[in-house]
């Protein structure tokens, strides 16, 4: 076998129904994803940890509730995928790394604690780029993820596991975290739904911190109707994280199904040919779903977001200079790995040599570059001040456009090995995907028919913050043409 | 643009103030990995953004400060279990100035 596609899936919602109705048992819903795990998960590489035994138990508290006629939550029974930086309470939590040596957090994160309430059966830990950095889950100390549309292909990353869990049918709904694009960018080389939520709009309490002015947890779905479940599920205030936001938003759920009618929608010509690097297959396709829009009754305009052009460059100044600074809590004294030493300077050193991988040695050597004295200024400073115009000019569209639209990824998904070796080749992967973390507005990415390598191809809908409900209104239909 | 955007000397530096130590191989590669996002940033470097207001945060949000008021928290001994070394209820390190008697 070389691929690892289920011939149909179920909704999260149909399976959430037919738990409260008492049509189908948690238990038993859960034993059908185990089975395809079973049957696959060797080959996808999906899972750092398949938490059976804590999952059975979740779903049979949740049949029992069923049984005394309780209310078991929107997300009754539905099995759910954990990306592997988010704590579970005394269940391992690596982040693909060496140096966290199977850590067993003391709590669970804000978002897995909501799963929970709603009813959700965590079903496992997922693969991942070493603390969330790389855009193919290669850069995983417990070895790559593998698409599972073609094994011998990345699935994307750094949430690659999660992506890979929901393409493969080992879970309807995952959970990852996006710092440049690492939802939607897996999503889209996996032919799955993926959102970054606005910032501030899911709780980050319990992520394992990269970049703390970018990280947004987030959802993957086999539907955009599934996902936006899932995001009113995770969102909302938390007073255990200080960027949370207090404003509630409308509900994601509230404008599906009301079609696009005189939506406007632009088309951002900087992500579309105005920067090298980016496919023209994709572009071609990228093209279609303007037109699919624009069928729906949707004004379509290029526009331009001239700061576009400079985001990578900002990005890989200040995602690093913040994991930099992150990361130095992993120095051997309060979790995870030591390697001794002669004095507490050797200790550190060790354990950090030993610990952490080469992307994120590189990152953290960069970003304490980007943020020395005497190039403070030429680096990391002016990355913020393009982080201000890209912010302007995102504000200036939104004066006239409801949403804006561009390709996910510049690619379908590449050959595991192909880019692992060159750094800036890799980081191209997310030149689309990084305005949106930089200015902290949501997108989602939909999958939107194939390339001609049959890989898929994603589609990216960016919205205003806070108006996810436009975002997934627009996906939807996007999601009706493509299919 | 210099001819070097970093030098091996600069990276064995960096590499030094971030705690982590590179073999010859690792100083070679890394020195080129790095030199090659940083040429790609001069895009950047060289824009003249004198009038623009830096934005390190995507919220304009102040400290944030709950309610003075005792709530429960997790026990020392919840964070101690899984520390790699321990005693008296502290976390326990290596001799911090000189070598280990």
């Amino acid at each position: 076998m070389t691929s690892a596609i289920p011939d149909h899936y179920q909704s999260a919602s149909s399976i959430a129904a037919n738990v409260a109705s008492g049509e189908i048992s948690a238990a038993e819903t859960l034993e059908q994803y185990l089975n395809q795990i079973e049957d696959n998960e060797k080959d996808v590489h999906a899972f750092n940890l398949v938490t059976i035994d804590e999952a059975r138990a979740l779903a049979n508290e949740i049949d029992k509730l069923v049984s005394k006629g309780g209310n078991p939550g929107p997300l009754a029974g539905v099995p759910v995928a954990i990306k592997d930086n988010l704590c579970t309470r005394g269940i391992p939590t690596t982040a693909s790394s060496k140096i966290l040596q199977q850590w067993k957090p003391p709590y669970d994160a804000t978002v897995v604690r909501k799963l929970k309430e709603a009813g959700a059966t965590i079903i496992g830990k997922t693969n991942l780029d070493e603390f969330a950095m790389g855009s193919s889950t290669e850069n995983s100390a417990f070895g790559p993820t593998r698409n599972p549309h073609d094994f011998s292909c990345v699935p994307g990353g750094s949430s690659g596991g999660s992506a890979a869990a929901v393409a493969a049918g080992f879970a309807p709904i995952a959970i990852g975290s996006d710092t440049g694009g690492s939802i939607r960018q897996p999503a889209s080389l996996c032919g799955v739904v993926g959102v970054k939520p606005t910032y501030g709009g899911v709780s980050r309490y319990g992520l394992l911190a990269f970049a703390s002015s970018l990280d947004q947890v987030g959802p993957f779905a086999n539907s955009v109707k599934d996902a936006a479940i899932v995001h009113e599920v995770i969102g909302g205030f938390d007073p255990l994280d200080s960027t949370s936001i207090k404003e509630a938003p409308s509900p994601f759920t509230d404008l599906l199904g009301q079609g696009i009618n005189n939506l406007k929608v632009g088309v951002i010509k900087e992500l579309m040919g105005g920067i090298d690097g980016i496919s023209d297959e994709v572009i071609a396709r990228a093209n279609e779903a303007v037109t699919a829009l624009s069928n729906a009754g949707a004004q379509v305009e290029e526009v331009s977001l001239p700061a576009a052009l400079y985001c990578l460059s900002a990005y890989y100044l200040i995602a690093p200079a913040e994991a930099s600074s992150n990361l130095s809590r992993y120095d051997g004294v309060r979790y995870g790995l030591r390697v001794d030493g002669n004095n507490l300077n050797e200790m550190n050193i060790n354990t950090r040599t030993e610990g952490f991988g080469d992307e994120v040695k590189r990152r953290i050597m960069l970003g304490t570059y980007a943020l020395s004295a005497g190039y403070y200024d030429a680096y990391y400073g002016k990355a913020l001040k393009v982080r201000r115009l890209l912010a302007e000019n995102f504000a200036d569209l939104y004066k006239d456009y409801d949403v804006l639209l561009s390709p996910t990824s510049p690619c379908t998904a590449f050959k595991i090995g192909e880019k692992v070796s060159d750094p800036m080749t890799m980081y191209v992967n997310d030149v689309c995907t990084i305005p949106s973390n930089l200015v902290g507005h949501p997108a989602i990415s939909v999958p939107f028919g194939i390339g001609s390598d049959g890989m898929p191809i994603g589609i990216q809908i960016l919205a205003p913050p806070m108006n996810e409900s436009v975002m997934y209104q627009v996906a939807e239909t996007l999601e009706q043409a493509g299919t | 643009m210099m001819s070097e955007p970093i030098t091996p000397e600069e990276v064995t530096h960096v590499a030094y103030l971030a705690r982590l130590r590179l073999t010859e191989d690792e100083l070679s590669r890394f020195t080129e990995q790095l030199g090659a996002v940083l040429t790609h940033a001069a895009d950047v470097e060289a824009l003249e953004l004198d009038d623009v207001e830096p934005m390190s945060h995507p919220l304009p949000v102040e400290n944030t400060m709950r309610e003075d008021a005792p709530q429960p928290m997790l026990k020392p001994s919840d964070f101690l279990n899984e520390a790699p070394a321990v005693e008296d209820g502290r976390f326990l390190v290596p001799k911090i100035l000189g070598e280990q008697p």
